[in-house]
């Protein structure tokens, strides 16, 4: 029982990091139909842009975590105006290529940066671990979960309650109506380019002090994240967000109860399952659900 | 010259070529580089069928080359097979798998296509560096035997290099005529609508399952190949980044176009190699370039550098 729920805390944990880049790779896609592959590597930004202004710089902790954010938006903005806004022949196998060799670039300039060692961090907050029914619960674990519901729950209004919430999913479900009744709707894909980055490097940095940091982490954690959107149904932000949970807990369970090797296989063998035998997604309903 | 000839000239022209390349290169780096420019361009080619002509993206074609090395591997180095008997097998183990993998994915279409292979392959590149007991694990397979016929040792780099690019020309002369064939215009025109080729009557599910099948079965000669020639394998050849090296080969070069996935095979060889020389810079480079090139030439290099020219002669004209 107490291993049991060891690992409902740490697949829980996990989850909601995977959740919160589910839902970066989901926004941008019904946005854009664009599938990012260079999403992992601004997780990565967002932690080592923590290790910099945190660890290094010793700013108070909220000032680096928005600098960071705001950081890695501006990549992400960049990219989409010099890469993306440019290509002639949107083809996707070209944006499927385009994102991985900024993928590439941005590995090789974190190296650059950062160097090849990993790096760590502090908790955000120095309590010690909570007891729960015989098993540890870290604090940082909760500043996690907090932070991903906050941000689904943030969105969730976003899309319902502002304007530019509404144009932006006017937007995705049909980009020259929405531009016919007057929605900058090119500005909208960058919003939502600038939106997912950012929420990328939101998810790099409350990973940042339970993992190493190093310029090689995000290509996993972006493939997993897009395993966990893919199986909550793309496009959908609840999905993206029970899509991650359900990865994470399915994965801390394999790795309790099978064998640590499976760690990784799991999230492609349930992207595998729901692809044939559901690939709308499990919460997904085809185009009803887009954001 | 009737088109027949023509063809012929080319053929004679290419193996002359590779024969002269072979006799002239002394050093044993630069036949290295060849050689993998051979083992590439075999992979790309392999891909082109199943991207350029029949439209089906593969992001997970590392896989079938990880299972072509390590099937070898595994039963010459364990086992103590002859590689003339593991190749059959290495071949037809992976033409399996593509055959089990490809009945329920290329059901799937578009991106979804793409998730679908890339699940796949990250779960073989999974099983190649968990097996610990069988493929030897993270740390990499050792001791796979040198090919050799009869008393002639293929381990030497000039023996090696012909020996691939003999294959790659067999292997250029069995796509020709694939793509030639009526297989080849029905690919075609699954490339183009996959309904209105099963309304003409085309069988697509068979026909995409033959493609490939195919195209697993030329990686897993590909993996083959490079497993006996560096007699070392490890799983990080055949990751992710691999996959996505191959597709970049073919689209880059020009897709449905053999001598583009060729060109895109060398220049994806090559560009590391130049590159070693900005050290630090080498992966930032890289990724500028295979950007640059799809936002400047979306089509591929071939067909890129045709524009160029003939807008130059326009010009010119003008």
């Amino acid at each position: 029982m107490e291993a049991f729920v060891q690992y409902l805390f740490s697949g829980l944990t996990n989850g909601a990091i995977y959740a919160v880049i589910a839902i970066g790779f989901s926004m941008l896609y019904s946005a854009t139909e664009l599938i990012n592959f260079a999403h992992g590597e601004f997780v990565m930004l967002g932690a080592l842009g923590l290790v910099t202004l945190w660890g290094g710089l010793h700013l108070p902790l909220p000032a680096a975590f928005a600098l960071t954010v705001a950081g890695a938006a501006l990549v992400g903005f960049l990219f989409e105006r010099t890469a993306i806004r440019t290509v002639k022949k949107p083809h996707p196998i070209v944006l499927v290529i385009i994102t991985v060799g900024a993928s590439i670039f941005l590995r090789g300039g974190a190296m650059m940066i950062w160097g090849k060692d990993a790096h760590s961090v502090p908790p955000f907050s120095g309590h010690p671990p909570i007891d729960v029914a015989g098993a540890k619960l870290l604090p940082q674990s909760i500043w996690i979960l907090v932070i991903a519901v906050v941000l689904a729950v943030g969105l969730f209004y976003f899309y319902r309650r502002t304007l530019t919430g509404k144009a932006m999913q006017a937007t995705a479900i049909n980009k020259w109506g929405a531009w016919l009744s007057g929605i900058p709707s090119e500005r909208m894909v960058l919003l939502a380019f600038v939106m997912s980055t950012g929420l990328g490097a939101t998810a790099g940095v409350i990973i940042a002090p339970i993992t190493m940091c190093s310029y090689d982490m995000g290509t996993m954690l972006g493939l997993k994240g897009f395993c966990a959107a893919m199986l909550g149904g793309i496009g959908s932000l609840w999905g993206a967000l029970a899509g991650g949970f359900t990865l994470g807990i399915v994965e801390a369970l394999a790795v309790g109860y099978v064998s640590s090797a499976a760690k990784d296989a799991v999230a492609f063998i349930l992207l595998l399952l729901i692809l044939y035998i559901k690939p709308s997604g499990l919460f997904g309903t085809a185009d009803a659900s887009r954001f | 010259m009737t088109p027949s000839l023509k063809k012929g000239v080319a053929y004679a022209l290419a193996c002359s070529a590779i024969a002269g390349i072979g006799l002239a290169a002394t050093n044993p780096y630069h036949l290295q580089v060849m050689t993998f420019i051979g083992i590439n361009s075999l992979l790309a080619l392999g891909l082109n069928l199943l991207m350029g002509y029949a439209g089906q993206i593969s992001l997970g074609h590392a896989a079938f080359y990880g299972i072509g090395a390590y099937t070898t591997a595994i039963l010459t180095a364990t086992y103590g097979l002859s590689p003339w008997l593991s190749l059959p097998m290495a071949v037809a183990a992976a033409a399996l798998v593509a055959f089990l993998v490809g009945m329920p994915t290329l059901k799937l279409s578009g991106y979804y296509l793409g998730m679908g292979t890339l699940g796949f392959g990250m779960i073989a590149f999974i099983v190649f560096r968990e097996w610990d007991g069988v493929t030897g694990g993270a740390s990499g397979f050792v001791g796979i035997p040198p090919l050799a016929v009869g008393p002639l040792n293929l381990s030497s780099g000039r023996n090696y290099f012909y020996l691939v690019w003999g294959v790659l020309l067999v292997a250029i002369l069995v796509c020709r005529r694939i793509i030639d064939s009526r297989t080849g215009r029905a690919l075609r025109a699954i490339h183009d609508s996959e309904n209105a080729a099963r309304a003409v009557g085309v069988g697509t599910m068979h026909l995409k399952l033959q493609v490939f099948v195919f195209s697993a079965a030329v990686a897993a000669l590909a993996g083959f190949l490079y497993a006996h020639y560096v007699s070392f394998i490890s799983p990080g050849t055949f990751d992710f980044l691999m996959s996505v090296r191959m597709v970049t080969m073919v689209v880059i070069g020009g897709m449905a176009s053999i001598w583009g996935a060729i060109l895109g095979a060398s220049l994806l060889t090559l560009l590391p190699e130049w590159l070693h020389a900005f050290s630090d810079l080498e992966m930032v480079v890289y990724g500028l370039i295979m950007m640059g090139v799809m936002i400047v030439m979306p089509q591929g290099l071939t067909r890129g550098i045709l524009d160029l020219y003939e807008r130059a002669r326009e010009r010119h004209e003008r």
